[in-house]
């Protein structure tokens, strides 16, 4: 018992310590960007806390505008993906029909091919249209989201039809009784997938960068790498750790909240594939 | 009679289902389907800046890329980024999963710092490991001189920035791997596990013979996950390297964009986005083959 004892322990103090070294880069990060820049960089902060880094780096980047851009983006890109996957799910859950085994074909082939893949098609596409550096145009490509269909569909195969055709009967239509009884039986479903997209798209680099080319579309992502390289960063990593702070308080600030709802989401959204 | 209102009913189902449907797929054929053939129809023609339209060459392309030293390199280092990167994530996911399989005060803590790395963009990812991997003042280089090994630069060195590049996605990737290994753990019936120590087997041989086994599904389901991860990502290379030096850290995706952005030669940046859909099916095919396979235990 003793024995046990003691590997159970040593095995608790080792998966800490590998914790700790996991969290290096964060508290070197977060060091660097609250205290006074040094000649020499530091692991642990050697000088007196200041808010100098921060407030430079607010000011020299227009991060107010990324911030506001950032939101725009992921809040609308969820409400949008809300809306359309609701629907198709429902689609897919509740009917059978000619042609549906081609949806699935199209559904599998988003899960396998990401996005970032077809930059190039999918920029000529946005640029047939004429909707190069606009806000809709970063958004456009996500609007069908396979994964959310995917996962409010399985969700919803597990609600008892009853339970609708109940709710018909009582005179509810079709978008009543979708608002009314699937969705609040799915609200674990529809919460992973929140957690899943906001996080996507407030990180997303790439498909930002290349659609847009003004400050009023940027977002926070594509204006950290231009800062990051750029002249007034001059390799001074403690602004650049200051932007960074800033760029991923609030998502880390929420997964440090939720660390549990956020893991989960990532399961379900993957192993329901 | 009968069934004439049947076909009828049928129909208006059919009808109200594709109109569901319909919202959500014509994104998806726009930006999904049409994008993958545009990609092959536009991989068999000269198109560059500046050209008004497409000009039909065949197979030059693949015939060209297929010469070139430079699409090599670029083949050679996204292999090897994939080979430094896939199994060591998924062995070190694995054992991290083992590690947070518990119950105690401090594993919420430990599950928090293991993942965390997942939350955070690879775009800052990337600019704060520039900054440890700095040459000289860098946490890298200071470490390396403390050890008396000397300052490395490994970013400039063509063969020490895969390593560098691959170390730094690995401790993001391990812990996002991390979460569906603990979700195959957890799916195991804790009775196997006890009936197989009552028989004698634990620690490493009940890992090797029962647990092992038993998460075969969820290996398959990570090596796709892990294989595609690493395909699709240039925003590393981007920030930290552009692939230099000398193109010792241009990947696939890297080499994909730089080919459309910078060159403005649309037709070979089509070309190799063909080549990266094959990959990427490549890697996806045993999780669909497996699909009838799949076993359930316990």
């Amino acid at each position: 018992m003793t024995i046990k004892k003691l590997k159970s322990g040593s095995l608790s103090v080792f998966s800490v310590l590998l914790g700790i070294l996991w969290l290096t880069p964060l508290v070197w990060l977060v060091g660097t960007a609250i205290t006074k820049t040094t000649f020499n960089m530091s692991f642990l902060p050697r000088t007196a806390l200041t808010t100098e880094n921060l407030t430079y780096v607010w000011n020299t980047i227009p991060f107010g505008q990324y911030y506001l851009n950032t939101i725009i983006l992921v809040v609308g890109t969820f409400l949008i993906q809300f809306f359309t996957s609701t629907l198709a799910a429902y689609s897919l859950a509740m009917f059978k029909f000619r042609g549906q085994s081609l949806v699935f074909v199209v559904i599998f082939m988003q899960i396998i091919i990401p996005n970032d893949v077809l930059i190039m098609p999918n920029f000529m596409t946005l640029s047939d249209m004429g909707l190069i550096d606009t806000k809709i145009g970063v958004m456009l490509p996500f609007l069908g989201s396979a994964m959310a269909i995917f996962l409010l569909r399985q969700n919803f195969k597990t609600i008892p039809r009853a339970l609708g055709e109940a709710a018909r009967i009582d005179g509810a239509n079709l978008w009543q009784t979708i608002w009314g009884v699937y969705m609040p039986c799915a609200k674990a479903a529809y919460m992973s997938f929140a957690v899943i997209s906001v996080s996507y798209h407030w990180n997303n680099y790439l498909w930002p960068l290349i659609v847009t080319n003004s400050v009023n579309n940027r977002t926070l992502t594509v204006g950290l790498a231009y800062f990051a390289k750029s002249k007034e960063a001059n390799m001074q990593w403690s602004n650049v750790c200051a932007a960074t702070l800033i760029i991923i308080a609030p998502l880390m600030i929420a997964f440090f909240v939720m660390q549990k709802q956020f893991m989960n989401s990532f399961i379900s959204a993957g192993v329901k594939e | 009679m009968k069934t004439a209102s049947a076909t009828l009913r049928a129909r208006k189902e059919a009808a109200t289902a594709w109109l569901l449907l319909l919202p959500a797929l014509a994104i998806m054929l726009v930006f999904t389907v049409y994008p993958v053939l545009r990609s092959v129809a536009l991989s068999l023609t000269k198109y560059r800046m500046g050209m008004p339209t497409p000009e039909w060459i065949g197979l030059d392309n693949y015939v060209r890329i297929a010469s070139s030293g430079t699409f090599w390199k670029v083949m050679q280092n996204t292999a090897f980024f994939a080979l430094m990167t896939v199994l060591p994530s998924m062995v070190i996911g694995l054992g991290l999963a083992l590690l947070v399989n518990r119950r105690g005060r401090h594993i919420g803590f430990i599950r928090t710092a293991y993942f965390y790395p997942s939350v955070m963009p690879m775009i800052a990812i990337a600019s704060v490991w520039m900054f440890i991997y700095m040459a000289r003042n860098g946490l890298f280089d200071q470490l390396m001189t403390a050890l008396g090994i000397g300052a490395l630069d490994v970013l400039s060195n063509r063969n020490t920035v895969l390593p560098a590049l691959s170390f730094m996605y690995v401790w993001r990737e391990a812990g996002y791997l991390l979460v569906f290994f603990l979700a195959g753990l957890q799916s195991i019936n804790e009775d196997v596990l006890e009936a197989a120590n009552i028989d004698g087997a634990t620690g490493w041989k009940a890992f090797r013979h029962i647990t092992l086994p038993l998460l075969g599904p969820t290996m398959l389901f990570v090596s796709t996950i892990a294989f595609t991860n690493c395909f699709k990502l240039a925003d590393h290379v981007i920030i930290m390297t552009e692939g230099a030096p000398n193109n010792a850290s241009t990947l696939l995706l890297y080499y994909i964009y730089q080919q459309g952005f910078t060159n403005m030669n649309y037709g070979v940046s089509s070309t190799l986005t063909v080549i990266m859909l094959g990959l990427l099916l490549l890697v996806s095919l045993p999780r669909f083959f497996s699909q009838d396979k799949k076993i359930h235990y316990a």
